[in-house]
């Protein structure tokens, strides 16, 4: 049946087969999540372009306008809650580096309690916006203002679903492949929602004022 | 929440009685498929083949299989969307002139207008979503990773419930054909239109939650690709040796990855107008429509080269190989297929150049567009100089392959027509329009078909019936040709698309040539499926070695026909860009791998099924607005995601010895033909055993 493998080798060529090829599992989730996250990002982008186009005072439709309603020094408070939760997450990371499970625990408790900060300083913000009657439904611009901010609120929870899960599997599973490369997308998705946080606060809450 | 007009219940929503259409032509429809439906589970449960259906094709994550079922998914929504097509050209021929009749109820013709709108919409939703969408990224599930020498796609349960996720679209759609009524709006839903003032009933949620729920899986399946061609290379498979149809995929994820979220936004936010009475897309209150139709062409565009890019891919495999020479001009393919990739993005403004931007706006979207010609002149001139002094095989793909030619030079130059807007504003929301994008949207479909019968023993192990092919091609050209040159010639005389009553006669010539030609099509339909029948009958005549086509090029003519479910015994390592030709020309062709080792393969899931089942419960519940069926399958759906992710062990390994005998079985059948292979070629994609 013609030349075996190892004479196509000997004969200077690189070898038909490849025995014993293996591809890194890690790496290739990790890089599933990141092409994941762009989708996540188009989102954000369509939703800030909306935003954009609809911050006319045309499309404030005679009701409030963002001077009538948006505090930056209070939003500044949700950022400080996001940042710092970003920092409690990098600690836990640090911790899955020397592989030290209670630190990791710790990390991602902290982490979640932040985040949880957060979204309660967000839910508390909005329940006094629609008290006050500055509701989606009133105009354009409202309707866009809503649908941004509150598209992060929504990561921002499904984050916390998902560090709650993670809490569990460290603490039970310990750090086998899985549970490391959901720890490092977590990591990455953590870090997106305070960049677009980042990007709430200056297009919206900072510009706002303006 | 806002109110909606009509009776609402707790338990049942906006669901009642009434929801049943009572129409002739729909009660014919629904008897057509409850036959179809009870003879296919009849046959199921006669065979006894409901474990085998289960364990073999509904729990799967094998990559060639789900491939395949997203094919079977979508051809059953193309002959939906074709009988749409039928009912549309027939209305259009009989609802000519103030003197014509009317039957069933209709002033003129056999349709009401709104009945006539629903399947206008139907037609272009279901053809570009649902049959167009599903058989590309199907061809890709099945080839992608066969050319590239992977065992399965990175992430395999992901790509199940992508699957899944398009099945519910699907399935939300055919239910609006019995259960309530479809949009109304065209099939890129117009803004107010879709609007709930506009719309009070359940068609545009139906339209609105099929497209949403569909495109999540689009876009996973997406990224999934994407890592699957970054990461799960054979060694040796550079970038340089890549195969352009894998290409092509590459660059058509990528449109796929970032424009897809962007109709998930567009129509996110009209579902927020819809439901939550908000106002982005009202005319009043500070909405803005025409941010809707930025929005969502913002996607649409994109889309329409996704569906385009693969075409071109199954072209660039079929010519090198029904050509016996290497494809011309490699590396510009590929730079082309990157730049229609990139230019696609930047081109969105020309389906509405009468929107009123200004003359700089339209100027620019006016030359982007027409830049798009350029790569894709590049394309026709690289196949054409493939066949150029090539030993030409004239088998049913490579017809497929040059008919896509003739169509891509026919709709690309009428596309240079339209892409100035001064011609614009005079052919505007003319079926000139309909007929131009009909002929591109063709150069997919003959690349589907070419796609579909040069890879069929690939993945069946026999070969469709050339005879019968051939005539299904003639046929449904000379349909193509009748239907759409009267079509252009109608549409410059000025006959405006979505009407279902023609108040100028002289146009019923134009409609009597393309019914003639629809007639064409029909009689290509039946071939197509006496192609399969006759195929799948004769198989045990038609069987095929590893080479199906004698000269193919690259790595997946390499394995066995039928492919078995690891797709390589032991994963080859790449040498040449066409890999195959070059194993030849060393003498290489039939050198085995000396020795085998274990396989690890992912274990069949009922996961991906079941988060697509609480899926189609959330479209349902949303359509009809039953919010306990919503609450709890979007429960049902996280809580699923959160128990699957505390599995630990979702792998199970194929023993060397094992991997030798399946091996060895498929060579002894693919020299001679023993009675037993009458069975068909499903038996070898996955021992029995190992189904957990």
């Amino acid at each position: 049946m013609g030349v075996s493998a190892t004479t196509a080798s000997d004969s200077g060529k690189a070898g038909l087969w490849a025995q014993h090829h293996h591809h890194d599992a890690i790496s290739t989730r990790t890089l599933g999540f990141w092409l994941y996250m762009l989708s996540d990002a188009m989102i954000f982008a369509g939703l800030f372009a909306t935003y954009a186009v609809l911050s006319h005072h045309y499309n404030a439709a005679g009701g409030p306008t963002p001077h009538d309603f948006i505090h930056p020094l209070y939003a500044y408070g949700e950022t400080l809650a996001v940042f710092t939760s970003v920092l409690a997450y990098g600690g836990a990371m640090v911790a899955l580096r020397r592989g030290h499970k209670g630190g990791v625990l710790a990390g991602l408790g902290l982490a979640f309690l932040l985040g949880a900060v957060f979204i309660g300083m967000e839910v508390n913000e909005f329940s006094h916006l629609l008290s006050i009657g500055i509701s989606p439904e009133r105009s354009g611009y409202l309707s866009a203002f809503f649908a941004l901010v509150m598209t992060h609120g929504i990561h921002m929870a499904f984050g916390l679903l998902w560090m709650a899960t993670m809490f569990f599997q460290v603490a039970f599973q310990g750090f086998t492949d899985k549970v490391v490369y959901r720890m490092l997308n977590l990591k990455v998705f953590w870090h997106f929602q305070a960049v677009i946080w980042v990007l709430v606060f200056s297009f919206v809450y900072m510009r706002g004022v303006l | 929440m806002v109110h909606v007009q009509g009776p609402w219940s707790e338990l049942l929503g906006r669901l009642s009685p009434s929801a049943i259409p009572n129409n002739p032509i729909i009660t014919g429809a629904f008897l057509f498929s409850a036959v179809i439906g009870i003879v296919l589970l009849g046959y199921v449960t006669y065979a006894g083949k409901w474990g085998y259906l289960w364990r073999e094709w509904l729990t799967t994550v094998d990559h060639k299989k789900i491939g395949v079922m997203y094919i079977i998914v979508g051809l059953v929504m193309l002959f939906r969307g074709f009988i749409d097509a039928l009912m549309m050209r027939t209305q259009q021929m009989l609802a000519d002139g103030p003197h014509s009749a009317g039957f069933l109820g209709a002033a003129h013709g056999y349709l009401i207008p709104y009945h006539f709108d629903q399947i206008y919409s139907a037609h272009g939703t279901i053809m570009i979503l649902f049959a167009a969408t599903p058989i590309l990224v199907g061809i890709m599930n099945v080839v992608v990773p066969l050319q590239i020498g992977a065992r399965d796609m990175a992430f395999p349960y992901l790509n199940a419930l992508g699957l899944w996720l398009t099945v519910v679209g699907a399935a939300l759609i055919m239910m609006s054909l019995f259960l309530g009524d479809f949009s109304h709006a065209g099939w890129v839903g117009m803004t107010p239109l879709t609007e709930l003032a506009y719309s009070p009933g359940v068609g545009v949620d139906y339209w609105m939650w099929a497209i949403q729920i569909a495109s999540v899986g689009t876009t996973l399946g997406a990224a999934n690709l994407i890592a699957t061609i970054i990461k799960m290379r054979a060694p040796g498979m550079t970038w340089g040796r890549l195969p352009i149809f894998t290409w092509t995929a590459l660059s058509t994820n990528i449109i796929a990855l970032t424009s897809f979220p962007v109709l998930g936004v567009s129509l996110a936010l009209l579902g927020l107008d819809r439901y939550f009475g908000t106002h982005f897309f009202t005319a009043g209150m500070g909405g803005n429509l025409m941010l809707y139709s930025n929005l969502f062409w913002m996607w649409g565009h994109p889309e329409v080269y996704f569906v385009i890019l693969p075409a071109f891919g199954m072209m660039s495999e079929i010519i090198p190989t029904f050509s016996e020479k290497a494809l011309f001009g490699y590396i510009t393919m590929v730079a082309a297929s990157f730049a229609i990739a990139g230019v696609s993005w930047s081109v969105w403004l020309h389906h509405f150049f009468t929107m009123g931007a200004s003359p700089a706006v339209n100027t620019f979207f006016s030359i982007a567009t027409m830049v798009v010609g350029i790569p894709t002149g590049v394309k026709v001139f690289n196949w054409a100089f493939t066949i150029y002094r090539g030993r030409s095989r004239f088998d049913t793909p490579m017809m497929w392959a040059i008919g896509a030619l003739f169509m891509l030079l026919l709709g690309g130059l009428t596309g240079m027509m339209l892409a100035m807007p001064p011609i614009n504003y005079s052919v505007h929301n003319s079926v000139f329009v309909v007929a131009h994008f009909h002929t591109m949207l063709m150069v997919v479909i003959y690349g589907i078909m070419g796609g579909v019968s040069y890879w069929f023993p690939k993945v069946f192990g026999f070969k469709l019936d050339e005879t019968l092919g051939k005539r299904f091609f003639w046929y449904f050209t000379a349909g193509t040709i009748m239907v759409f040159v009267p079509m252009y010639l109608s549409g410059f005389m000025g006959m405006t698309r979505r009407l279902d009553y023609l108040a100028n006669p002289h146009l019923l010539p134009f409609e009597v040539l393309e019914e003639f030609g629809i007639g064409l099509y029909t009689v290509s339909v039946y071939y197509f499926v006496r192609q399969l029948y006759v195929s799948l009958r004769d198989r045990s005549e038609n069987r095929v070695g590893a080479n199906a086509w004698g000269t193919g090029r690259t790595l997946e003519w390499m394995t066995a026909s039928p492919t078995p479910f690891y797709n390589f015994a032991v994963t080859p390592r790449v040498n040449a860009r066409d890999e195959l030709i070059w194993r030849k020309e060393q003498g290489f062709e039939n050198t085995l791998p000396t020795q085998y080792e274990d396989i690890l393969m992912p274990k069949n899931t009922a996961v991906p099924l079941l988060i697509g089942a609480f899926s189609l419960a959330l479209g349902f519940g949303l359509v009809w607005r039953i919010w306990w069926m919503t609450d709890l399958s979007l429960l049902g759906v996280v809580l699923t995601v959160i128990a699957r992710s505390f599995v630990r062990v979702t792998d199970y390994v194929v023993g060397a010895s094992e991997v030798e005998q399946i091996e060895r079985r498929s060579r002894t059948r693919g020299q001679s033909p023993r009675p037993d292979s009458r069975r068909g070629g499903m038996g070898v994609f996955r021992p029995s055993r190992s189904n957990t």
